[in-house]
């Protein structure tokens, strides 16, 4: 084992009844790093966090945290803190006493348990609210204390299962931020289980995309977004467009698509397993997709489409359209404001650039 | 209009729980605790007074089997609760479906017979001609038939039997809603068991392990069967010398001022553990 990696796994798997929920998965966290796990829900991400912290068994595979093999040290031993979805603080405890508990567990006398309950609740911008009962707290400041809750122990490792469910927008935008910098102030490494793509992409520095027990890809978040390995990464991470076709040929990185209303595009190749003549389908970002004038680049592949409403969301405005096929594609508006006015059932042309759009084997 | 027709629905609604309190709670009480300050001059003749309240401290029979009654309470509903504790911990926590409603049935089902009935069962059991007695003999553990009956351990047995199902109740309730998370918090946070039970379940659990122990106190302290079939004549529970002064020696007087004093020790020891245990009455009553 790296003597750098905080935390690494080796072909772990937990069965329930048959069932594989987390099925062969291996992964290696650098210290000091943020790594989130992406995937829907059901995808085995919290049965993997439970086996981190020790909540649960895998059936197979090792749990390795700085090189010590983890898989026999019950929880309360395990130099890792989890901050549970609904936080869990203990409600018949005071903030002080909640923060102290597992200081108390270390046995830090009451002086050195004070100065340091202190010392975090100044890091977490809540100075001076020991007394206070949780049930008292607002959401965010809730949020804080679960974190200074784990982090005055200095664990190795802190796991976080989706905490920012439970907020409102505003504030989970909010707290999306302040985690990745009070995960940089502290240098813990952060294992970060969510459903929230948004979530992993802002905050991560590695993000591994989980679906039925296994990582489809494991990158970081830009590396993720713009060469997604899997179909299905491509679908889950951002927003992106589909279109299906036959593969009519190959041109070195590029593959020729004929769409089912019979229009020839083209697009990039991302998996290798493509057959000419076989279904195919072509990812493309809303960004990508140009909403083209006469001023049309003479490499770019395109399609007409009919418009169906314009759904103004401020610097992430759309339009939605049909395409060939009734698919249902969203292209993004210009942010300056400059794009005409749309009238519904008007007929545009969306092109783009072939090396932007994604090409891999359609799942059957 | 509107009022007076909800004022008289309201009326009509507290009246069954008005003629409860009044009827069956103030009036007796108040009754009992005018006949206890009564003394008798002669066959005719009454006079005001606290000669029976003088009586029972002075007498010592009185006061002893009063500390004695209000301590072997205390310790039935101190081993009550630890003995509910895990049966309630398994029901609220561990069973699952339909085995969570069968063992709840099976803590309800004694209670589907009388007390009566309930501690004559004992009785077959623990007496010399009982079953416990002739397994020991046949196992060749005893040589001569064993007597169970008749001491405090029988009494404490029967009592805590009895109490059983009002601790396990509000013990599965108040569990129930304890969130898996805070127990996985508090072993994630470094606690062993016993620190998790002491810091974080039991508590979660006070509010209903108060009010349990509040019930199963009442009913120990008050209960007259069982002490005296398990405990035999010599038992002196003091529930027997109100009813010998009541009924024995008719002496409604003396037995009156007993009465009152039970009432008196009661609140007395139920305002302690509140205290001691920090709840309110408000809080554990729900």
């Amino acid at each position: 084992m790296a003597s750098d990696s905080d935390l690494s796994c080796t072909g772990l798997v937990r069965r329930f009844s048959g069932h594989a929920a987390v099925d062969h998965v291996s992964l290696n966290v650098p210290a000091g790093t943020f790594f989130s796990i992406l995937g829907p829900s059901g995808c085995g991400k919290t049965t993997l966090l439970r086996m981190l912290a020790g909540f649960d068994k895998p059936d197979q595979g090792d749990i390795y945290i700085r090189g010590q093999r983890m898989n026999d040290v019950p929880p309360n031993r395990r130099p890792v803190n989890m901050v549970f979805q609904h936080l869990a603080l203990f409600p018949t405890m005071s903030v002080g006493d909640n923060i102290g508990y597992g200081l108390k567990r270390q046995k830090v006398p009451l002086a050195e348990r004070r100065k340091r309950i202190a010392e975090v609740l100044e890091q977490v911008g809540l100075p001076g609210l020991e007394g206070r009962n949780p049930q008292q707290l607002s959401g965010g400041q809730r949020q804080r204390v679960a974190l200074a809750r784990c982090l005055v122990l200095k664990p190795t490792l802190l796991l976080l299962d989706e905490p920012l469910g439970a907020l409102d927008l505003k504030l989970r935008e909010q707290m999306k931020v302040e985690l990745k910098h009070l995960q940089k102030a502290f240098g813990t490494t952060f294992v970060y289980i969510t459903h929230d793509q948004s979530e992993a992409m802002v905050m991560s520095d590695q993000v591994a995309v989980m679906k039925d027990g296994r990582f489809d890809q494991v990158a970081p978040p830009e590396a993720l977004y713009r060469e997604p390995a899997t179909p299905f990464v491509a679908g889950f991470v951002g927003d992106n467009n589909r279109i299906s076709g036959d593969l009519v040929a190959v041109q070195g990185e590029l593959a020729e698509i004929r769409l089912d209303d019979g229009s020839l595009v083209r697009g990039r190749i991302a998996s290798d397993d493509l057959e000419t003549g076989g279904r195919v389908d072509l990812f493309i970002r809303p960004e990508s997709l140009v909403l083209a004038g006469d001023a049309l680049n003479s490499g770019y592949s395109g399609m007409d489409a009919c418009i169906r409403s314009t759904l103004f969301d401020g610097a992430n405005s759309r339009v939605e359209a049909e395409g060939a096929g009734n698919n249902t594609l969203y292209a993004r508006l210009p942010q300056d404001g400059s794009a005409p006015r749309f009238n519904e059932n008007a007929t545009v042309r969306l092109a783009w650039d072939p090396a932007l759009a994604r090409v891999f084997g359609a799942r059957i | 209009m509107q009022s007076s027709v909800s004022r008289l629905s309201l009326w009509l609604l507290l009246t069954p729980f008005l003629l409860w309190i009044v009827l069956l709670v103030l009036l007796p009480h108040l009754q009992m605790l005018r006949v206890s300050f009564q003394v008798r001059e002669s066959w005719d003749t009454l006079a005001w007074g606290i000669d029976q309240y003088r009586n029972f401290f002075t007498e010592s029979y009185y006061w002893r089997t009063f500390v004695r009654t209000g301590v072997m309470s205390l310790f039935t509903t101190f081993l009550t609760l630890i003995i509910a504790f895990p049966i309630a911990w398994y029901i609220a926590r561990l069973a699952r479906g339909k085995a969570r409603g069968l063992l709840f049935l099976a803590c309800l089902i004694p209670f589907w017979a009388s007390e009566l009935v309930r501690t004559y069962g004992w009785m077959i059991l623990l007496r010399e001609s009982g079953l416990i007695s002739s397994w020991l003999q046949l196992l060749g553990l005893a040589d001569a038939p064993v007597e169970m009956l008749y001491n405090d351990v029988a009494v404490i047995i029967g009592l805590v039997y009895n109490g059983l199902l009002f601790m396990v109740v509000p013990l599965v309730t108040t569990l129930d809603g304890l969130d898996e998370n805070l127990v996985e918090a508090g072993y994630d946070l470094g606690g062993g068991h016993l620190t998790v039970m002491r810091e974080v379940v039991v508590p979660w659990a006070m509010p209903g392990i108060v009010s349990g122990c509040i019930v199963v106190f009442m009913l120990t302290l008050g209960s007259y069967l069982t002490p005296i079939l398990m405990g035999g004549k010599d038992s002196a529970w003091f529930t027997q010398q109100i009813f010998t002064q009541f009924i024995t020696r008719f002496n409604w007087e003396q037995g009156a001022a007993l009465g009152v004093l039970l009432l008196v020790l009661s609140s007395v020891i139920v305002w302690v553990g509140l205290r001691l245990s920090g709840q309110s009455l408000r809080k554990v009553m729900g």
